[in-house]
Order: structure tokens, then C-alpha cells, then sequence
């Protein structure tokens, strides 16, 4: 997976409208070698951490809620994130990048927890009603947002922020989603601590492990990935919820384990969908939320269908009696 | 492990009410009593899971409370039912977490050896990959004794093992409790259902009801027809059975 990434990832870097070669770049060409380094390369770098970010962040907020249909889009963190970044909008109209980020940031993080506390408070029956709550609330927040833009004649701004594309990042104005990187990282040092949370209150005070505590410090991590992600990308739906699930299929949930392969995929993932974006209507180009929305449906459905014919069983490539699942 | 004047309130209506009793070492103790006597949760605060209202737990010399959460994990251990089963583990992997009190993320050669044997002595080695949740339920339980075993605590609390586990693998859990005492040397405290299984296996029974203990003691001091009926609010005869007393109620 991690070579795949590679290939694809140094062929993305001569996609695009101007011609970039590297026969140029290594003859130092000046032109092509400001086109790769303002905007080729921070447009994959932007697009790795972006996968890698809004995969993990999906995968922890899963395990923490204990429930696989929770994400940063089904979780209300998106739309509070874009909700703090019009206000940052509105109240700060110089605000720089970073301003916006700080607004984004907290309305994010308290967005989610609001939401957990939410869901904790009324302890649902059925899996399902999370998510459904979950995008209620979002789209109670989107619907504030819409209603605060309309009125002060900021929805041309905010339109940035609700569909996600990356044919905005360039060196200097995307620089904030490198912090997805440090996040991760704490994430992962984080993981078993998570994987413990995500058995019960019970069963992680059983081992010593303050559970209040790791929740929301997880949640946070999440919420920020996802905001980081949102101010320079803006809102791409679907990963977050699909990757973790599509590698806890063949790996299972153990993070430790599996939080790699679930960033490899979900960089993978985002990659593809934004060569598949630049190409398809080559020279010009789709947004990424515009794909991942058509492949990410297409393979929530084949999810959900899946479960229901097999039910949480696993697909298990190497399965001692032979034979795949 | 001394509890005294233990008081629990939900909604202002006392559940537990000044529930005093010193848990004797190394053996297996049995809580008992109807639904809503208090039992459950006098499980759950001598285990730090529930505050309390009143009263205190002393463990080994100083309050629950005060005993730092890692600490306590070392040297006791609770297993209820209110676990996530559909996280896809592997039981090995569960087991694993027994040692996060001792290594945290990181288990050293000693850890794996733990965990090796935790799991042979469950019987799991066959199933040690399975994801637990493709697991039957008595094989799923076993994975969270063995866990429990790894953790390596000298008191063992268990909230309803027997629960939702038909005759046969009820049965071996409890066998499985007297060899966690006979032959780990394990202080066992268990919620229980069935009286029968309390005084078969165990050595000690507390009966609870309306939230204060109505008798502790030795199963054969327990176990009589007058303390059931008082307690249980029908009629019982008590038989005595391989030396055990077994009760019929009707």
C-alpha cells in the first residue's frame, strides 16, 4: 500500500494544467520549478495529511463512541468548524489564516464534545440514532451558519469552506494542515489508551485508565485534525466514516495495529479521488468533495449491504482452513 | 477488605444503607439477594466504579479513594457486563490489556509469558486470533477471566458471570471461579443469581435486601430456609447435596 501511495503520489505531482516535467525540474527550469514548488507540492502534501488526517481523526471518534457510523461528518465536527470560521468571518473580518483556524478550532472541539455529552446523556438503544443525531445537530449548525451568511452576505465567502477542494492550496495558505502530522502522531501514542475507552467506563477503570479524561482528550485530537483539515481544504465528507471502517474490516480494531493502514488508505483514498477530480474534465477540475461524495456513497452502500448479508464477520485474507470469506 | 456504613442514594431513594462487612482473604465470597437489594452496587462501589454517598471501603489499610486508579488496578479487578462486544479484538489482544496497569502500551517478554499462560489456562490457545466477537458467549467470557488472570490481582470482582450463559457454561464459569481461588490464591467476590451456584462454589454468601445485608456468613449459616425465605420472600426447603446445602423454591 505504502509503494502504491508513493507511485501515485510523484505521478499527481505532474498532473495539472501546466506542464511540469521532470527533465525541467532537474535542468532547474525556473518556471516549472515555482509551479512545483507553489503549488504542485504543497497541493500533495495538503492532500496526504488531509487523508491521513480526517481517516484518523474518523477512526478514533469511532472508537471512542464505540459506534461505526460515527465521524467527523456524522459528529457534527465539520459544521462546527465551519460555523467558528464565520464567525471568525464575521466578528474578525481582517482575522488572518491562523485567526480563522483558532475559531475553527474551538467551535470544532466544542462542537463534538457537545455532541458526545449528548449522546452519553441519552444512552440509545439502537446503533443508527447516533449518526442520525449526529447530523441533526450538524445540520442545525449548518442551518445557523447559512442563516448568518445569508444575512450578512457572506455566503460567497463561506462557500470555500462548505465544499472541499484542494485547487485553492498554495505555499503559504495551507501550511496550517501540516498540524494533522504532530496530531496523529499523538494520536497513535495514544492509541491503546483509545482502544480501552472504546470497551466501556467500566472496563477502562477496571485497568486504571481515567476514561473521562481519554475521552475528551481524544475527541479534542479529533476535532482538531478535522479542523485544521477544514480551514485550508474545507468540508470533505465520507472519509472519515469510510476508511477506518474499510480497513477495520480485513485488520480489526485493534489501534495500534491498524492506525497506520487506516492513514495509508485514507491518503490513498483522497489521492485517487483528487487525480480522478483534475482529470476527469482535464483542463479543468472537479472539487474533491464532488468525488469522494460519489465514490464514498457508492462504497457506504456496499458497506451496509455487506454487513447485512454477513454481519460483523470479518473478511480474513490469511484464515488458517484456507479459503476467503 | 473491610467495608463500613457503606450508603448509596439515587434520586434520594437510599439503595444501599449502612452496609458494614469485613470480605474474608483468599476465598470466594458470593453477594446474593433480589433485584434492587443493593448488591449490585455495593459491588460497583467496593470496586470504585460508583461513588458513594456515605461510609467507607477500607483496602488493605487506607480508603478506596485515596488508592491511585493504576495502583488499584494491580490488586484488584472487576469484570461486569457492561462491555463493548462488538469491538473486533482479538482475544490475545484482549488479554493483552490485562497487562496495561503493569507495562501500559509496551508488554516485555514477562508480560507476553503472563499472557501466554492466562490463555492456555482458559483454555483459549485455539482461539487466541479470534476476533471475540465472533466468539460464542461462554468462550467470550472465558477471554475476559483470562484477561482478569493477566491483570494479575489478588482480589477478583464479578458482576453476574453467570449471566446470559446457558447450564453448562454457567456451570464451568463457576468452576472456573473455585479454581481462581484454590489454586491462584484469588479473593473472588461475585454478584449472583442463582442461589444454588452461590452455595455450591462459594464459601462465604452475603444476602442482600431492601438495601442493607440481611445475613452474612458461611454458606452453611446462610443457606437456611428461614434467612432464603425472609430475604427472597418465598417459600424454601434447603437439601443437602454432596455436603453442599441446595435450596428449592417454589
Amino acid at each position: 500500500m505504502f509503494a502504491l501511495l508513493l507511485v501515485l503520489a510523484v505521478w499527481s505531482l505532474f498532473v495539472g494544467v501546466l506542464d511540469v516535467e521532470l527533465s525541467g525540474l532537474l535542468q532547474g527550469d525556473r518556471e516549472h520549478l515555482e509551479v512545483f514548488l507553489i503549488s504542485r507540492l504543497p497541493r500533495l502534501l495538503a492532500i496526504l495529511c488531509t487523508g491521513i488526517g480526517m481517516s484518523v481523526a474518523g477512526l478514533i471518534m469511532q472508537q471512542l463512541c464505540m459506534n461505526k457510523f460515527v465521524s467527523p461528518t456524522t459528529g457534527a465536527t465539520i459544521s462546527s468548524a465551519q460555523f467558528g470560521i464565520l464567525l471568525a468571518l464575521l466578528f474578525l473580518p481582517n482575522s488572518t489564516l491562523w485567526g480563522r483556524a483558532i475559531f475553527s478550532f474551538a467551535f470544532a472541539v466544542f462542537g463534538t464534545w457537545i455532541f458526545v455529552w449528548f449522546i452519553q446523556r441519552i444512552q440509545f438503544k439502537d446503533v443508527v440514532m447516533v449518526p442520525l443525531v449526529g447530523i441533526m445537530f450538524g445540520n442545525v449548525i449548518g442551518g445557523i451558519t447559512n442563516y448568518l451568511a445569508y444575512k450578512y452576505e457572506m455566503t460567497q465567502a463561506l462557500s470555500t469552506w462548505l465544499v472541499g477542494h484542494f485547487s485553492m492550496v498554495l505555499r503559504g495558505r495551507y501550511e496550517i494542515v501540516w498540524l494533522t502530522v504532530p496530531l496523529v502522531v499523538l494520536a497513535f501514542l495514544f492509541a491503546n489508551h483509545f482502544n480501552i475507552v472504546g470497551m466501556g467506563k467500566d472496563f477502562s477503570q477496571n485497568l486504571g485508565v481515567p476514561y473521562n479524561f481519554v475521552l475528551f482528550l481524544g475527541l479534542t485530537i479529533a476535532a482538531m485534525i478535522t479542523a485544521s483539515v477544514v480551514v485550508v481544504v474545507g468540508s470533505i465528507s465520507y472519509i472519515g466514516l469510510i476508511v477506518p471502517n474499510l480497513v477495520a474490516m480485513f485488520k480489526g480494531d485493534k489501534i495500534r495495529g491498524t492506525l497506520i493502514d487506516t492513514a495509508l488508505f485514507g491518503a490513498l483514498f483522497v489521492l485517487v479521488c483528487d487525480m480522478v477530480g483534475r482529470m476527469v474534465i482535464f483542463p479543468y477540475e472537479l472539487p474533491i468533495e464532488l468525488i469522494v461524495g460519489i465514490i464514498g456513497s457508492v462504497l457506504f452502500v456496499a458497506l451496509l449491504l455487506y454487513r447485512l448479508r454477513h454481519g460483523r464477520k470479518a473478511v480474513r485474507l490469511n484464515r488458517k482452513e484456507g479459503g476467503v470469506a | 477488605m473491610q467495608v463500613k456504613e457503606l450508603t448509596k442514594r439515587y434520586d434520594g431513594k437510599t439503595v444501599v444503607n449502612q452496609v458494614s462487612f469485613a470480605i474474608p482473604k483468599g476465598k470466594v465470597i458470593s453477594l446474593i439477594g433480589p433485584n434492587g437489594a443493593g448488591k449490585s452496587t455495593v459491588m460497583g462501589i467496593i470496586s470504585r466504579l460508583i461513588a458513594r454517598d456515605g461510609g467507607m471501603v477500607d483496602f488493605e489499610g487506607s480508603d478506596i479513594g485515596k488508592w491511585k486508579s493504576r495502583e488499584l488496578s494491580k490488586r484488584l479487578a472487576i469484570l461486569t457486563q457492561a462491555n463493548n462486544i462488538q469491538m473486533k479484538l482479538t482475544v490475545r489482544e484482549l488479554v493483552t490489556f490485562g497487562r496495561f496497569p503493569y507495562s501500559g502500551g509496551r508488554t516485555t517478554a514477562e508480560d507476553q509469558e503472563i499472557i501466554d499462560r492466562a490463555i492456555s489456562y482458559m483454555e483459549l490457545g485455539a482461539f487466541e486470533d479470534q476476533f471475540i466477537d465472533e466468539l460464542s458467549g461462554g468462550q467470550r467470557q472465558r477471554a475476559y477471566i483470562a484477561m482478569v488472570i493477566a491483570q494479575d490481582t489478588e482480589y477478583v470482582l464479578l458482576d453476574e458471570p453467570t449471566n446470559n450463559l446457558d447450564i453448562y457454561h454457567a456451570t464451568n464459569m463457576m468452576k472456573i471461579v473455585r479454581r481462581l481461588c484454590d489454586e491462584l490464591g484469588k479473593t473472588v467476590i461475585l454478584v449472583l443469581h442463582e442461589i444454588n451456584y452461590a452455595a455450591f462454589y462459594s464459601d462465604y454468601i452475603c444476602a442482600f435486601k431492601d438495601g442493607r445485608i440481611a445475613k452474612f456468613g458461611t454458606v452453611k449459616e446462610v443457606m437456611t430456609k428461614e434467612n432464603l425465605s425472609q430475604v427472597y420472600g418465598v417459600d424454601f426447603e434447603i437439601m443437602e447435596i454432596a455436603g453442599r446445602p441446595l435450596s428449592i423454591y417454589y
